[in-house]
C-alpha cells in the first residue's frame, strides 16, 4: 500500500494527483504530455492577462472620460475608421497565429506513438471500466483482465477518496512508454486522467490509441468524461504507477 | 546475484495506421494471422508473431465474436 502521507520525511513532496476542493490550477503533472499542456497554458495565460489588462484599460478610460456627464460631444456620424479597424483585426489574428504554433506542435507531439513497450486495453461500460493486459498470456492462454468499480461511500476506508477510489487499480510501471487502447462496450465514455494528460473518448466499435510515459510513482485519479447515463459521475479511474520490479511482481500475482 | 533481463514488448506502431484510430490495425493483424495460418499451416510457428500482435491490440470480446463468425463462415475479412 502506498505511503501517501510521509509526515516525517523532509525530502518527499506530496503531489496533487487528485482533484482538490476549490482547486483553480491543474493537477501536478506526471508525464511529459501534462507538463507540455501546463507549460502551453501558462505561457498563453501570461499574454492573455497582458491583453486583458490592455483592453480593460482602454474600455475603462473611455467609460470614465467620455461619459455624458463629462463630455457633451457626440460623434453621431462616425461610421467607420479604416485604420483602427485594420489594427484591431490584424493584431488579434497575429496573436492567434502566435498561439497556434506551440499549440499545434504540442498537439502533434501528443499524437505520436512511436514504440510503445506495453499495451493496456481499456473498455468503458455502464458504469465501470474494464482493463486487459494481453501482452502476456499465461499457460492457459489467458490474459490479465479485471473490472474496476468505484468504492461506494458506505465502504470507504479511512484515507480513501470519495468518488475516486476503486476496488482494482490499473497498475503500470514508471518510465515505460505505455499505449492505451480505449473502446466503449455500450455507449460513449471518456477515459480521462488529468495528471497524466490523458483524455480520450471510449467509443463502441472503435479503438482509440493514446500513450503515456509516467515519470514518478504514485496513484493518479481520473473520472469518466463523457455523459453515459445515471452513474456517469461514479465510474472513476485510478492508475497506480510503480517501479518496474513491483509491476512484474504484480503481473505474476495476477496471472 | 545474477539479474534476469525481462523484456517487455507489445505490438509495434504500424506505419500503415499512424493516427489515433487503431480499429483497422487490430482487424488487419487479426486476419493477417489467419491468412498466415492458411498459407503456412497450423503447425508452423511463423504466424505466432501476428497472433501476439492481434491479442495485444484487440479487445477479447471482439476476438471472440470474430472467432465465432469464422466458425460460422460469416467473417467479413479477406480470408
Amino acid at each position: 500500500m502506498f505511503n501517501l502521507f510521509p509526515l516525517f520525511s523532509a525530502n518527499t513532496a506530496i503531489f496533487n494527483d487528485a482533484p482538490q476542493p476549490w482547486q483553480l490550477g491543474f493537477q501536478d503533472g506526471a508525464s511529459p504530455t501534462q507538463e507540455g499542456i501546463t507549460e502551453l497554458h501558462d505561457s498563453i495565460f501570461f499574454y492573455l492577462v497582458v491583453i486583458c489588462f490592455g483592453v480593460l484599460w482602454v474600455l475603462s478610460s473611455v467609460i470614465v472620460n467620455f461619459n455624458s456627464n463629462k463630455s457633451q460631444l457626440v460623434y453621431k456620424y462616425a461610421n467607420h475608421g479604416t485604420l483602427i479597424e485594420l489594427i484591431w483585426t490584424i493584431t488579434p489574428a497575429l496573436v492567434l497565429i502566435a498561439i497556434a504554433f506551440p499549440s499545434f506542435k504540442l498537439l502533434y507531439l501528443m499524437d505520436e506513438v512511436i514504440s510503445p513497450s506495453m499495451t493496456v486495453k481499456v473498455a468503458g461500460h455502464q458504469w465501470y471500466w474494464s482493463y486487459e493486459y494481453s501482452d502476456f498470456i499465461n499457460e492457459d492462454g489467458e490474459s490479465i483482465e479485471f473490472d474496476s468499480y468505484m468504492v461506494p461511500e458506505t465502504d470507504l476506508e479511512n484515507g480513501q477518496l470519495r468518488l475516486l477510489d476503486v476496488d482494482n487499480r490499473v497498475v503500470v510501471p514508471i518510465d515505460t512508454h505505455i499505449r492505451f487502447i480505449v473502446t466503449g462496450a455500450d455507449v460513449i465514455h471518456d477515459f480521462a486522467v488529468p495528471s497524466l494528460g490523458l483524455k480520450i473518448d471510449a467509443v463502441p466499435g472503435r479503438l482509440n490509441q493514446t500513450s503515456v510515459l509516467i515519470e514518478r510513482e504514485g496513484v493518479f485519479y481520473g473520472q469518466c468524461s463523457e455523459i453515459c447515463g445515471v452513474y456517469h459521475g461514479f465510474m472513476p479511474i485510478a492508475i497506480e504507477a510503480v517501479t518496474p520490479e513491483k509491476y512484474l511482481a504484480w503481473i505474476d500475482s495476477q496471472a | 546475484m545474477a539479474e534476469e533481463t525481462v523484456e517487455i514488448k507489445t505490438a509495434p506502431a504500424d506505419f500503415r495506421f499512424p493516427s489515433q484510430n487503431q480499429t483497422k490495425h487490430c482487424f488487419t493483424r487479426y486476419f493477417e494471422y489467419h491468412k498466415c495460418l492458411k498459407a503456412k499451416g497450423e503447425i508452423s510457428n511463423e504466424c505466432e508473431k501476428y497472433a501476439k500482435y492481434y491479442r495485444s491490440l484487440c479487445p477479447l470480446e471482439w476476438i471472440q465474436k470474430w472467432n465465432e463468425q469464422r466458425d460460422q463462415g460469416i467473417f467479413a475479412g479477406p480470408l
